[in-house]
């Protein structure tokens, strides 16, 4: 086994454990758990730096190329982010949300191919790592949204319905979900916009057009209109709570399409294999 | 020395009993001396409570002890023995411990985690210490007592949720808006309840408080005490855009706020979230309005399935509280059991050291050609021979200390060598001073 998969797999092992303590803290109602998980998800997070760090050196591009990881990536880019929120908001009951979805892609990062593919020398430019990375910090962004959006909903029915269980005492305030839910907007779509920006940039530096109407673009752009709607609609006529928590939903639902069954089944310049230059 | 409890509480004894055997707090000072006064009792203080009486003490004879505290209680009342008997629970060693702990953490009482128990039995202790019947081991004891209560505060949420219908409002507000601080509240109508309601919300942080009224007088003596605005009966729905919490308990036989004008409200706060608790009956709010977005509607009721909901709540968290007691209650068995061993000990020492201080008095008076090298030697040797003699005695009067036959030890240590019982004035120390002559015994 390579130094890069035993520190894959190590890194793995932790996001396992702390998504066990997150649930253990919310489920079980342990605040210790849910410290514990903090400081386990915080070196998981440490030893995933390192083992994209070596994958980098030892693939000698960014490394986004394969399906293995960006998978990975997309796990490092949500656990990070949910660690910079976790500073303001200190809520255990997010990371029982955010950490199993960063464990699930790393599950199936860990499934997919391992082997490290050449990039085509004309995509091989810094525009890659960049466009890759604000497109992803954006999809990180929104995750949380997600993991926020579920929680609102929940414990909006909870306090319409009048059922006072155990995650009723867990959940934080609703007003507390939704300015998590305008702060993930207000970061998330600048990033996702940049994205889609360095993305139309790169793609005229290798093909000289800015945009091909790929699947992947389209998704994009839909996704975008989703986002900047429910943006929109907060900013003007009040699209808050509920509205803005099934929006955030469905926004990253489609996120996660365009991402996987995009450059998974549907054929266009940003499947893996078109990455790879055939 | 061992720690008694005879009592009665809510669990044993209907109120009709208990208002018969409360001591007025006015006038302690009468039965704290009869207790003392008893014969087996060395320290005292009572309890007394709308919801239980429990006399605490120190005896040296736990049997006859419960059976004089008994008497006490009902002569002290002019109760008949047999009528109170049969509600009297009596409590010795560890369980007396673990009563007095559960009972200070507010794991007995009638709605359990209530705070009010703990101030009652600091009042009652400072009613001791005030009539000098608290000595040292219900001192140690009772501020055990209230570490316990502490702790278990601190580390189980068992106080932590609502269990009145009006902070069961705050903290559903709470869990809308987080912060209340710039949340404005309007109180229409003035029953009661609204009024705790609205008292409770301005003491956690509501600064701003509408009122209304159908006697607008009223409103505006109401907005007076709580430094809020007064505003006509007529035009409260113009207001309501503003309000982020509503408290209605008006006396109106319909509806004071439809669905289709709350509606129209949230509509016009953008969607800002409103919370409304309807505390009339018959209600003041339209039902139909919970089902509008971004509002969340609770009548009498649903307060009460709150209030309810946290009360399993708090069984969840006495569990976790009924293990912090268990915990802190070996240690402190342990101490109140070394608490006899150690001034026996000190005072078999100090007997021996006088005998031997004056026969070598007597002995250098007589050799007076002795040399100061000589005269140590001497010294030497009779200090050596006691300490050899006491060894094994001491060490084994320590170990006893664990078990129940230390107290056979004692008596028997004490009459073998004629040591004085220890003077109760001795005993009857303030804590520190304690923890001084401790340490100092030990080392």
């Amino acid at each position: 086994m390579s130094v890069n998969l035993l520190l894959f797999k190590i890194t793995l092992l932790l996001y396992f454990v702390a998504t066990v303590f997150y649930l253990i803290d919310v489920l079980a109602q342990k605040d210790v758990a849910g410290k514990m998980a903090r400081w386990v998800l915080s070196g998981g997070f440490l030893l995933h730096c390192i083992t994209l760090g070596a994958r980098w050196i030892e693939a000698g591009h960014a490394p986004m190329a394969s399906l293995h990881e960006s998978l990975s990536f997309f796990a490092w880019a949500i656990v990070g982010i949910f660690l910079l929120f976790d500073l303001r908001y200190r809520l255990a009951v997010l990371g029982a949300f955010c950490t199993p979805l960063a464990l699930g892609l790393m599950i199936f990062s860990l499934g997919a191919p391992r082997e490290i593919k050449e990039l085509n020398p004309i995509l091989d430019t810094w525009w890659f790592p960049v466009h890759v990375s604000l497109a992803f910090a954006g999809y990180a962004v929104f995750a949380i949204a997600f993991a926020a959006g579920i929680m609102y909903l929940i414990q909006e029915r909870l306090l319409k319905k009048k059922r006072f269980s155990g995650l009723y005492f867990r959940l934080p305030a609703l007003n507390t979900l939704d300015s998590i839910n305008y702060k993930c907007l207000s970061f998330g779509f600048p990033l996702m916009t940049m994205g889609i920006v360095s993305g139309a940039i790169w793609a005229n530096m290798a093909w000289g057009g800015y945009w091909r109407w790929d699947p992947k673009e389209t998704w994009a752009l839909i996704t975008w209109f989703l986002y900047a709607a429910l943006l929109h609609g907060r900013l003007t006529v009040g699209w808050r709570g509920r509205r803005a928590a099934i929006f955030s939903i469905i926004g990253f639902l489609c996120l996660l399409f365009s991402f996987l069954c995009v450059n998974w089944f549907l054929s266009g310049e940003h499947s893996f294999r078109a990455l790879a230059g055939g | 020395m061992n720690i008694i409890v005879v009592g009665l509480s809510h669990r044993t004894t209907p109120v009709e009993i208990r208002e018969k055997v409360a001591f007025a707090p006015t006038e302690m000072e009468k039965p704290l001396r009869q207790m003392l006064a008893l014969s087996t009792v060395n320290e005292a203080v009572i309890v007394s409570t709308c919801n239980r009486v429990e006399l605490y003490a120190c005896t040296r004879d736990i049997d006859n002890a419960i059976v004089q505290l008994r008497c006490f209680l009902a002569d002290y009342h002019n109760l008949d023995n047999a009528v109170l008997a049969p509600h009297l629970y009596d409590y010795y060693g560890e369980d007396a411990i673990r009563h007095v702990f559960r009972v200070s953490s507010s794991l007995d009482s009638m709605v359990l985690g209530e705070p009010q128990i703990l101030g009652q039995i600091k009042t009652a202790y400072a009613y001791a210490t005030e009539h000098k019947t608290a000595g040292l081991i219900l001192n140690r004891f009772l501020h055990k007592a209230f570490s316990v209560a502490k702790r278990v505060r601190t580390e189980t949420s068992i106080a932590s949720s609502a269990v009145s219908v009006s902070f069961a409002a705050v903290e559903l507000a709470r869990k809308i808006f987080e912060k209340l601080e710039d949340k404005t509240v309007m109180l229409i109508g003035a029953g009661e309840m609204c009024e705790l309601a609205a008292r409770h919300f301005v003491s956690n942080g509501v600064r701003s408080v509408l009122v209304t009224n159908r006697t607008f007088a009223r409103a505006e003596k109401l907005a007076d005490e709580f430094g809020g605005r007064p505003v006509p009966f007529a035009e409260f729905a113009d207001y309501l855009p503003q309000v982020d919490i509503v408290l209605t308990s008006t006396g109106a036989p319909d509806f004071v706020l439809s669905a289709e004008k709350a509606e129209e409200v949230i509509r016009r706060r953008k969607n800002k979230p409103m919370f409304m608790i309807d505390i009339a009956v018959p209600r003041d709010i339209d039902p139909r309005v919970n089902d509008i977005d971004n509002i969340y509607l609770y009548d009498v009721d649903d307060l009460q399935g709150v209030v309810a909901a946290n009360l399993k709540e708090r069984k969840k968290e006495a569990k976790k509280a009924e293990m912090i007691v268990e915990q802190e209650i070996g240690q402190f068995f342990r101490w109140l059991g070394s608490l006899d061993v150690v001034p026996t000990v000190v005072a078999l020492r100090r007997k021996l050291e006088d005998i031997r201080r004056s026969e070598l008095e007597k002995t250098f008076g007589n050799l007076k050609g002795l040399d100061e090298k000589e005269r140590k030697a001497i010294e030497a040797l009779t200090a050596a021979i006691i300490n050899k003699v006491l060894h094994h005695p001491t060490l084994l009067l320590k170990q006893s200390s664990n078990d129940a036959t230390s107290d056979g030890y004692i008596d028997a240590v004490r009459a073998l060598f004629n040591l004085e019982t220890p003077n109760p004035d001795n005993e009857i120390k303030p804590l520190d001073h304690f923890d001084g002559e401790g340490k100092r015994s030990h080392g």
